[in-house]
């Protein structure tokens, strides 16, 4: 009997370290992706940007009952994780909040055979979060990479309270986080001190349940925070992340927000794509809190 | 036992005899029997060649790193461990995978883990032990079997279950009580992660308790101990190889756990020994960047280096613990 304990346990651990070695090495239900015989397969999936998820999920939920028959599975993970699952044949459409690399592209011409066609979808203004509580006026872009590469310390540097800056954001994998890298701290190292979370919501109620918090994320999530005004240097004035303040490029952290596909899309990934640029894809973003894609 | 050496101890193996009642229907026909022995046999082999595989492909992807000219090159083995010179001149020691260049200090990553696994222990340890010696020593007969049902059930709650309490309320409570800087911190998941091993540690502990012959008892209660000497002082240090094999899986335990860390320790990379500062472990570095990063690069076959000393760390806890547990039932002329 309990030479049957000891050799569960063993199995047991055995198990878990298998679980803690292995986590998200390969990518479960990659079936040889959806034959391209159009006719015959109804189903799309989509993986990628977690940013995009919740959006992904209402234009599944909207495509699949204007387009009976059709389903359209979509799943998280971080950009960079539907990239390399696009890359790889385990997904029709990636969806990333930021473009693709040059050699990312080259990665998927070399597996895929096609060319990484680029769709903007739709329009993202990346929020700063702090508790409701912060009185921080608004934060210039310099002083946001400051603050994130672990130079100023502390709110009252900036004009607030005494308290230590408690940085919050995303993992390496999420595409808001490569936005913010490249965009605000100039490529340069976020400090070790980040707590790095997983999903923008995450943040989100992490900075909304510390006082002294600050984040950054989707403009979508911005229940039980204040998001702060941004500056793009000294001279400018403070603009705060909305609709028009994003559409007018006035914003300084207003980004793209991408489908990608592996050549053009066939059958109903077609479809799906099509129907997402349309008025009645365009509408469900406006529902979830992003802005439609500027009309040229 | 002695007969068949070959007999595995799996249940299946004692079925087909316990389904033969009676000496008449003991004639069961032979090849269904072969059929179930190899059946267990195949089992137990592919136990052991699961172990197997999974040091071989980790250890495949961990050797790279050092036996790979260019690799090496790019990330020589000392710079996992060495510390860097940061902007002011100060030595740091930094896990910053994308950036260029990457820069992959492992020290940070087995700080957290250590952390996190000490404080686990230090507050598992003493409840589940103590927990332990009353079921096996002091508890009615009534009371012991419900206890050791509830404790099974506190090890069948899902980490992730855990995780989350861990996240939204335990983190509160622990910032309101000792003011911690960070409110996700080494503490927080430590507490969450003793919540996972205080049950392993109490079953194992139990287990060497009861393996404590009852002659050992009646001979201390014969020579005029009472029930409290004869389990602290008799039963407890008879049974200490045992315990200790115990703390040890837990402290196994807690290195491997994922998904708990991952949520309640805020996974910040920082080489400190505060345990109110945000941690990150091995595990949840490994969770979170195994499926971003681009297969085959330095990062890759570091992130494999983790996995491979998790690996070998848990192997070789399992097997020294195994081998204090048989030591002390052969002392004790309980082994079997």
């Amino acid at each position: 009997m309990n030479d049957h304990n000891a050799l569960s346990r063993r199995a047991a651990l055995v198990g878990l370290t298998l679980l803690a070695a292995c986590s998200r090495p390969s990518e479960p239900g990659a079936a040889p992706s959806a034959a391209p015989s159009a006719k015959v397969s109804r189903s799309v999936t989509i993986k990628g940007s977690d940013t995009m998820v919740i959006l992904g999920q209402r234009w599944a939920e909207a495509y699949g009952a204007s387009h009976p028959g059709a389903s359209v599975q979509i799943t998280g993970g971080g950009s960079g994780t539907g990239i390399a699952a696009l890359t790889n044949g385990a997904t029709d459409v990636c969806q990333s909040s930021r473009p693709m690399k040059p050699e990312e592209k080259a990665k998927v011409k070399a597996a895929r055979n096609a060319d990484a066609i680029e769709t903007p979808v739709a329009l993202d203004a990346l929020a700063v979060y702090v508790h409701a509580s912060n009185p921080i006026a608004s934060l210039t872009l310099a002083q946001l990479a400051k603050i994130y590469v672990g130079e100023t310390k502390k709110w009252s540097d900036l004009g607030g309270s005494d308290a230590p800056i408690i940085l919050y954001g995303r993992e390496n994998n999420s595409g808001t986080y490569g936005y913010f890298k490249e965009h605000v701290l100039a490529n340069k190292d976020f400090a070790s001190a980040v707590q790095t979370l997983a999903g923008t919501a995450a943040v989100a109620s992490a900075v909304g349940s510390d006082k002294a918090g600050i984040g950054y994320g989707g403009i979508a999530y911005l229940a039980g925070v204040r998001a702060v005004p941004v500056r793009k240097d000294d001279a400018s004035t403070p603009v705060a992340p909305s609709r028009e303040t994003a559409l007018d490029g006035s914003y300084p952290l207003a980004r793209s927000l991408f489908f990608y596909t592996a050549g053009a899309p066939t059958g109903e990934a077609a479809s799906f794509v099509a129907w997402v640029k349309g008025p009645e894809g365009q509408k469900v973003i406006d529902d979830v809190g992003y802005f439609p894609v500027p009309k040229r | 036992m002695d007969a068949e050496p070959t007999v595995h101890p799996l249940p299946l193996a004692v079925a087909p005899a316990t389904a033969r009642p009676r000496a008449s229907l003991a004639r069961r026909p032979r090849p269904l029997e072969r059929l179930a022995e190899g059946l267990v046999r195949v089992t137990a082999y592919g136990a052991v060649a699961a172990v197997g595989a999974v040091l071989f492909f980790v250890l495949r992807e961990a050797v790279p790193l050092f036996a790979d000219a260019a690799l090496a090159l790019e990330v020589p083995a000392g710079s996992l461990f060495s510390p860097t010179a940061a902007a002011d001149g100060a030595w740091q020691f930094v896990w910053q995978p994308v950036a260029e260049p990457p820069k992959l200090n492992l020290l940070p990553l087995l700080l957290g883990s250590l952390k996190v696994t000490l404080v686990a222990l230090l507050v598992a340890t003493p409840v589940a032990v103590m927990a332990a010696l009353w079921v096996s020593e002091f508890a009615p007969a009534r009371a012991r079997q419900p206890v050791k049902i509830v404790v099974e059930l506190l090890a069948g709650v899902p980490s992730v279950v855990v995780g989350v309490f861990a996240l939204s309320v335990l983190a509160s409570w622990v910032q309101r009580a000792a003011h911690t800087p960070h409110r996700l911190n080494a503490l927080v998941a430590g507490l969450a992660l003793s919540l996972a091993v205080a049950p392993l540690v109490f079953t194992v502990a139990e287990d060497a308790l009861r393996a404590v012959p009852d002659s050992y008892r009646a001979a201390g209660r014969a020579l005029g101990a009472d029930r409290r000497h004869v389990a602290l002082g008799i039963v407890l240090p008879a049974a200490s190889p045992g315990i200790l094999a115990g703390i040890a899986l837990g402290a196994a335990r807690a290195l491997g756990e994922t998904m708990i860390v991952l949520l309640a320790s805020g996974n910040a990379a920082i080489f400190d020994t505060d345990l109110g500062l945000s941690t990150r472990t091995v595990t949840a570095t490994i969770a979170q960047e195994l499926g971003e990063v681009t297969v085959g690069s330095a990062h890759w076959h570091v992130l494999f280096v983790l996995g491979a000393m998790l690996v070998v760390v848990s192997l070789g806890v399992n097997v020294a613990s195994d081998a204090a547990m048989r030591h002390m039932r052969r002392k004790l002329g309980t082994g079997s």
